[in-house]
């Protein structure tokens, strides 16, 4: 038996911002496992340069953001292509955002609107600016060519 | 279902941040308020809690009710914590009315904290932009005053709405809260001085939107018979009602417009709704709550509102979904003068006085002057509507100006999310 044990000492201090009360720097980091499950279809659809939607197979409803199962009536859905133009249903440009987007600031976001669906579609649009953007613009997909399987692989563009 | 009273309640200031007091101490400042509002109750007749707030990443702490429960000296007690976004505070309070109503418990704590200052105002917004569809539309904006804009831009497409009209909300409830030594900002603003401040998201700018906050409210609630027993002064909550809408406003439909009993379908011939520019929730939330509460017209029955007013345009829509006035008419509702105090120089003139009763919302200064330290938010509410109808806003606020003269009855509303999750309340002077 070793009385005289010690932890050993290191010289990695606390970072502190103040000391009455004593307030500190931590840092707190994770990495996700993040399935796409049901809804991987329409990620893998984007590196086909393809939007997919969800059709209801019960009553028709047909969704712009997909889901599998139809939020009207419960039923299952089919995957649909949407048409890859629109107009904006309505939009705002966004100065400030969540820390992860603040260095793409300022971004545009719109929800599309397509002929014969009955819901929107949140995207970015590029290539228009300030009283440039009207509700009833009309505009159009473009896909990144190197795909990441997010959302913004695709954004519209004015027609 | 049997009566049940709020019988007393308690704040602690609401600040950008209390680096001196965890969550726990903030909870237990705001009960020990209420207890000594209330000297006939002890910790003894508490017979359980619900604990009341939105973000684990905020407190980095899990399962922060139950440390609360212990700090307060309620275990072991029985308790559970209630989450649903920005209306978290709201399902508190009728999670615990739930608990009266039922028999379950003679009398019910409904307690409520955020602590919104531990980290910078990104990493906070990026917190509540999580509560958004982390498939579709957060890596997309992840931002929440983005997600109102654009209901905003669409609001102002269907109806007219102007950015004046949202100003005047803004100037409204800060100075309400001018007179409300609780709120994180007061302040004699003007319409240019909001027009002006920093653009956030268009057209929404700093003060057109409420802030990061911390804080702590509290509310106990009692059967008839505690209520008798404890005294005071007990208001009666007259009814509760809740709704729900498409998590993604993306989805959201168009539809026929859930009529309140003083509405024609009429009225509605030409409005898609919700669509993005309505809350479909906040209509079932009041059309339950007035039918609970016996409530037919609610801007005759009604004698103020204290509404989840986390953006200015959501005031004005807020106004819509309460059947204030009709869907459309909530910018003209503001110009109308009808939900400002009728004691305050607001600086304002006010057309078509004669349109709409006056109906005060927001005397407190609403969560744009307050704050919204999201969990106490919807508890907070409920306080200064309780002291509204006890008459005592003078001996909490040390200051009469926004003591209504005799209400009767008032309105608590609560909301998450676009719309996500909303409750009403309604309470009643006895």
């Amino acid at each position: 038996m070793n009385k005289d044990i010690k932890l050993p000492e290191t010289d990695a201090g606390t970072i502190l911002f103040n000391v009455n009360p004593i307030i500190q720097k931590f840092h707190y980091e994770i990495d996700y496992i993040h399935t796409y499950a049901q809804d991987t279809p329409f990620f893998a659809g984007l590196a086909k340069q393809k939007l997919l939607g969800s059709r209801c197979k019960g009553c028709g409803y047909t969704f712009a953001t997909p889901r599998s199962h139809c939020m009207e009536c419960g039923s299952p859905t089919e995957w649909v292509e949407l048409p890859q133009r629109g107009i904006v249903h309505t939009f705002t440009t966004c100065h400030f955002g969540g820390e992860a987007f603040l260095k793409e600031t300022p971004f545009t976001l719109i929800l599309v609107e397509f002929e014969g669906v009955q819901t929107l579609f949140l995207s970015r649009l590029l290539g228009a600016e300030g009283d440039e953007i009207k509700i009833g613009m009309p505009v159009r997909a473009r896909f990144l060519r190197n795909c990441k399987f997010k959302p913004t692989d695709v954004y519209f563009v004015p027609v | 279902m049997r009566p049940v009273y709020m019988v007393t309640g308690g704040i602690t200031k609401f600040a950008k941040s209390h680096p001196d007091k965890d969550f726990r101490l903030m909870v237990k400042e705001a009960l020990d308020y209420a207890m000594g509002d209330l000297p006939g109750i002890s910790l003894d007749e508490i017979d359980g809690s619900v604990c009341s707030y939105f973000s684990d990443h905020f407190t980095r702490q899990l399962m922060a009710g139950a440390m609360v429960q212990d700090y307060v000296g309620l275990s072991p007690k029985p308790s559970r914590r209630v989450e649903g976004g920005g209306a978290t505070g709201g399902l508190c309070f009728q999670s615990a009315w739930e608990s009266v109503a039922s028999g379950r418990m003679e009398v019910c704590l409904a307690m409520g904290f955020e602590t919104m200052g531990r980290v910078n105002t990104w990493k906070g917004n990026e917190f509540i932009a999580l509560a958004s569809d982390t498939n579709f539309d957060f890596p997309v904006g992840g931002f929440y005053t983005g997600y109102y804009a654009m209901m905003l831009n669409r609001h102002m497409y269907e109806f007219g709405t102007t950015v004046e009209q949202m100003a005047k909300v803004a100037v409204k409830n800060h100075i309400n809260a001018v007179h409300n030594r609780y709120a994180q900002r007061p302040g004699r603003i003007t319409i240019e001085d909001v027009r002006s401040s920093q653009m956030v998201a268009t057209p929404l700018t700093l003060l057109d939107i409420c802030q990061m906050s911390e804080g702590a409210a509290v509310c106990i609630l009692a059967s008839e018979k505690a209520a008798q027993r404890l005294g005071g002064t007990p208001v009666l909550v007259k009814g509760v009602g809740s709704g729900t809408d498409a998590m993604r406003m993306a989805d959201r439909p168009h539809g026929k417009v859930l009529l309140l009993p003083h509405e024609k379908e009429e009225d509605y011939v030409d409005v898609k709704y919700p669509g993005v520019h309505s809350f479909r929730g906040g209509r079932m939330a009041a059309k339950l709550a007035y039918a609970m509460a016996g409530i037919n017209d609610p801007g005759q029955d009604l004698d103020f509102i204290e509404l989840h007013d986390a953006y200015t345009s959501s005031e004005i829509q807020t106004y819509e979904d309460l059947g204030l006035c009709r869907y459309g008419e909530g910018g003209s509702y503001v110009d109308s003068g009808a939900p400002f105090m009728p004691n305050i120089e607001y600086g304002l003139t006010f057309s078509d006085t004669s349109r709409w009763r006056k109906l005060p919302v927001n005397p407190s200064g609403g969560l744009l002057a307050c704050g919204h330290p999201v969990g106490a938010t919807g508890l907070m509410q409920a306080v200064f509507a309780f002291w509204q109808l006890q008459g005592s806003v003078q001996k909490h606020l040390g200051d009469s100006t926004l003591q209504l003269s005799a209400p009767k009855r008032g309105l608590i509303h609560s909301h998450a999310g676009t719309g996500t999750y909303i409750t009403v309340s309604i309470l009643e002077k006895v």
